[in-house]
């Protein structure tokens, strides 16, 4: 492991550097969202039976009467003693609400990016290899279809082949289960299969495309080849010196791509009622519930920001020359 | 039939020389059905036959779990903040009211012990006061005795503004008082023939004094209780998810024998509502979906394969049509559609009458809607009592013509009547909606061959029905010549319902477009009717006022009802459930079941 010869003086430069880029992030997120048009007691206002005094009431109650800049200043000082806020709709802590949703998108969404990493490296160096063949021409073809349908089509006709035609899969996503022992986990990966299937496809596709051209770019320079010269088998070659230095760019991709484990995928959590962090975005945006949604986007952004320092890390790892200053 | 010998038939009732059954054949012959029948005989004092019960079951639990998907789940389940039906139907999985409605718009009990009447007392012949004895020997989920001390806490809990209930409407004009343990008063300040509004229904589930009392007014959300109900309901509180899942078990001590037969009940939310059909029609995964807003056809379809049914339940939503009174394309004082305008084609009453014989309700129905859309030219038509049978469909475009040419409009060269230089052209809005824009064109079709031009125009629906007052597109501004939305009705009192005909509720600017008078109709004739209502204690003749204000309106073209809207669900073939179409979904959970 190279790992030490990242300085900690990189480390702490870097997570520094974070602190500004992350304020700087949640005055646009807050400015944003307080700006937007929207209230989340607007439905009050037609309803007959809601006198506006309540309206009001709630209003004070909540804060929505202040200037943005003192909610700001409000949210920022209870976010650093650990108060994410309080869902003006479920009248609840935004991170109980959080938490709550947290394993079922960890699980679903995390064994979709696993699956599709799965599927997608060896998939995409062994095309490499052998350019233009069958296989290639078949992993391809694949990919692009993979790519083209969007989640809501492939989860659609999934659904249908198999809870409607085949009544193999149950298409609701339920999180408590109360079987227990082996059953219960069996209940949770049949109900799990579709929505992780989906997702999985999706987004390995469109791995499996970078990944081949990748190790495209590598397995033609000339280091490769004086490898090959040097007598190593072709398997060495390419696990030791192809793959390493070819995977560099697709640490950088599915890094990036973690937040979205956090975040969660909304439609096709919508489509098979998965209970992730996905759907209570988006449910929290129709009733402008944007203690919730400040929440779910600020997390977010914090793990983009942070995913890309462990990207940054890995280079160095992967690739000794990449230096840390 | 009128009035004077309705009365005598009633009081032939009354002095046992005819026969319950005798009366409601009468009526029947005279085109009242049964259920308006008995209504008018309970509410002129003649006790109520009890709807006998179709509960099956010989006991408590033993049905397996009740599996419920509401493709909107509740986001909280305490029902004096429950904003929407989802919440409310949640909170009714624990939570009871005195009184609920049944799907003819009569009362049953649940928390009280009988419905308050004239006979029995419970009603003041004043109107100024209503008695509710309660039920003895309930308890909470906890254990604790549910007595008169309870109900008047709600009351005291809903009506501070501080507290913000959403039910604060039902309390804050009312008095409550405790009369013994187990009996409460309600009193008005002014007549009321509209009684059972506070602790009936959908606004009147009672929450457990001993949990919520040091949560009145301004700590009202900090009570833990808000998320772990415990109320008197058939099941008990187990898990709460926000939008996404409900959980409870059966209740062991629930207040009423045999009931509830179901061991434990879940609520699932989320998705949309096609797929929810799907769940229960096709593969049966859930036993219940709420809320079905999908067309007919893809129903029927779903339907074929004979795993779960279609439940279509009455209630008083209606898409209808509205005509602006204003101009809605001259400002005045920063507002269009202004009171003191007056809309140059639409008020002349020949244009409206025209406009009526060209809207074509049955076609909408039979080709859009469906079982999930009754035609009726009505604004107001239900409960059955308050339908009127004064307003027949009239689809007639030759007649439109007829008409039109009649009163001097005529045809321009491009085809488009003119007066005076007006011409007959129109912008139509709604929100953004298949079946409502495949309405707008079938209506912008039979204008076009009577001289009308009609512009189509769609608003998505978060823009269209919010309060936003920066924004012009919203239905309360009506800022265009028609436009058409449902209006629901949520009691079986047209009380707020009939606000859409009052002067003073005209939405304007200076009441941010709040008023419930959307076309702006300013009648001296509708507001004295109205004012009628209000005092009118005899429930016959009020409901004739009523319908007298409903002819006013359609028969001024002011609005034009186009389809009922009603409660449309799935159920699996062996689940019985009543649904009411004034009440929660779940109003009557505690007397579902399936058969064996």
């Amino acid at each position: 492991m190279q790992v030490h010869r990242v300085s900690r003086q990189y480390v702490i430069r870097k997570l520094l550097i974070m602190i500004p880029s992350l304020l700087g992030i949640s005055i646009v997120l807050f400015a944003l969202l307080a700006l937007a048009p929207g209230d989340p007691f607007d439905e009050l206002a037609t309803n007959p039976a809601v006198p506006p005094e309540v309206r009001a009431a709630l209003r004070a109650k909540f804060g929505l009467d202040d200037p943005i800049w003192m909610r700001y200043w409000h949210w920022l000082i209870a976010l650093l003693q650990g108060d994410w806020g309080f869902s003006f709709v479920s009248r609840m802590d935004v991170s109980t609400l959080i938490l709550q949703r947290l394993p079922v998108t960890l699980v679903v969404i995390g064994a979709s990016q696993i699956l599709a990493i799965a599927i997608a490296i060896p998939v995409g160096v062994l095309a490499a290899t052998r350019p233009y063949s069958l296989f290639d021409q078949i992993a391809n073809t694949f990919a692009f279809i993979g790519f083209s349908l969007p989640t809501f089509f492939t989860g659609l006709v999934l659904i249908l082949v198999f809870s409607i035609q085949l009544d193999w899969l149950p298409f609701v996503y339920r999180a408590d289960i109360s079987a227990t022992g082996w059953e219960f986990y069996w209940e949770h990966i049949k109900q799990s299969i579709m929505p992780v299937t989906v997702l999985g496809l999706f987004q390995g596709a469109a791995l499996v495309r970078f990944v081949r051209s990748s190790v495209l770019d590598v397995i033609r320079l000339d280091y490769v080849t004086t490898a090959r010269s040097k007598g190593i088998g072709e398997r060495k070659v390419i696990t030791r010196h192809v793959v390493r230095t070819a995977l560099i760019p697709v640490v950088t991709l599915v890094a990036l791509q973690m937040p979205i484990v956090f975040s969660g995928a909304v439609v096709t959590e919508q489509i098979f009622r998965v209970p992730g962090i996905g759907s209570l975005l988006i449910t929290s945006m129709l009733s402008n519930d944007t203690p919730v949604v400040m929440g779910v986007t600020f997390v977010s952004a914090c793990l983009v920001v942070f995913f890309n320092l462990i990207a940054d890390i890995l280079y160095g790892w992967l690739d000794p020359r990449i230096a840390f200053r | 039939m009128n009035e004077r010998e309705l009365r005598g038939l009633i009081g032939k009732v009354k002095a046992g020389k005819l026969s319950r059954r005798g009366f409601v054949q009468a009526m029947m012959a005279v085109g009242i059905g049964a259920p308006a029948a008995g209504q008018i005989l309970m509410h002129s004092g003649v006790a109520m036959a009890q709807s006998p019960s179709t509960y099956k079951p010989t006991k408590r639990g033993g049905g397996g779990p009740l599996k419920l998907l509401w493709w909107q789940g509740p986001t909280l389940l305490n029902p004096h903040f429950a904003v929407g039906t989802k919440d409310q139907d949640g909170s009714r999985l624990f939570y009871e009211p005195l009184a609920a409605w049944d799907g003819e718009g009569n009362l049953k009990p649940k928390l009280a012990a009988e419905i308050p009447t004239k006979e029995n007392g419970g009603l003041s012949a004043d109107g100024l006061s209503v008695t509710w004895k309660l039920k003895q020997g309930v308890t909470w989920h906890d254990g604790k005795p549910f007595t008169a001390d309870d109900v008047v806490f709600n009351w005291e809990y809903a009506k501070d503004p501080a507290t913000a209930a959403y039910t604060i409407a039902s309390y804050q004009d009312v008095m409550v008082e405790k009369v013994d343990q187990y009996t409460v008063k309600v009193k008005f300040k002014k007549a009321t023939p509209f009684w059972a509004d506070a602790f009936v229904g959908t606004r009147g589930m009672l929450i457990p004094k001993h949990l919520f009392a040091d949560f009145i007014g301004a700590k009202s959300r900090d009570a833990p209780t808000n998320l772990k109900p415990v109320g008197t309901g058939p099941y008990m509180f187990k898990d709460f998810k926000p939008g996404d899942l409900v959980t409870g078990v059966a209740n062991p001590n629930y207040h009423q024998a045999n009931k509830p037969y179901f061991d434990s009940v879940e609520m699932k939310g989320g998705g949309d509502a096609v797929s929810a059909a799907r769940a229960v029609l096709q593969t049966g995964e859930f036993d219940f979906a709420w809320n079905l807003q999908v067309e007919d056809e893809i129903l029927t379809r779903l339907e074929k394969g004979g795993k779960g049914k279609v439940s279509v339940t009455p209630g008083g939503n209606i898409e209808f049509l509205l005509m602006n009174t204003t101009d809605p394309w001259t400002e005045v004082d920063g507002e269009r559609s202004s009171l003191k305008t007056k809309h140059p084609t639409l008020s002349d009453p020949e244009v409206r009458k025209a406009i009526a014989l060209l809207v074509d309700n049955k076609s909408i129905q039979d080709h859009i809607y469906g079982r999930t859309g009754p035609a009726t030219r009505n604004f107001l038509y239900g409960p059955p009592r308050f339908d009127s049978k004064n307003n027949p469909i009239e689809f007639n475009v030759d007649k439109a013509n007829d008409i039109l040419e009649k009163a001097g409009w005529k045809k321009g060269a491009d085809g488009i009547r003119a007066k005076d230089g007006k011409k007959l052209k129109f912008v139509y809005q709604t929100s953004i909606n298949q079946p409502r824009q495949k309405t707008q064109a079938i209506i912008k079709q039979a204008a076009q061959k009577a001289g009308i031009d009609i512009e189509l125009k769609s608003v998505t629906a978060s823009v269209f029905f919010s309060s936003d007052v920066a924004n012009p597109d919203t239905y309360t501004k009506f800022y265009t010549d028609l436009e058409m939305y449902t209006t629901t009705m949520g009691q079986p009192d047209p009380g707020t319902h009939m606000l859409q005909f009052v002067s003073t509720e005209a939405a304007t600017k200076a009441n941010k477009w709040q008023g419930r008078n959307i076309t702006r109709w300013q009648s001296p004739e509708a507001d004295k009717l109205y004012r009628e209502t209000e005092a009118e204690l005899d429930p016959v003749k009020r409901a004739a006022l009523f319908i007298k204000l409903n002819d006013l309106a359609i028969q001024n073209q002011i609005v034009m009802g186009i389809v009922q809207r009603p409660t449309v669900s799935a159920m699996t073939a062996k689940l019985n459930a009543q649904i009411s179409g004034w009440d929660n979904n779940t109003s009557d959970l505690s007397d579902w079941f399936k058969d064996a």
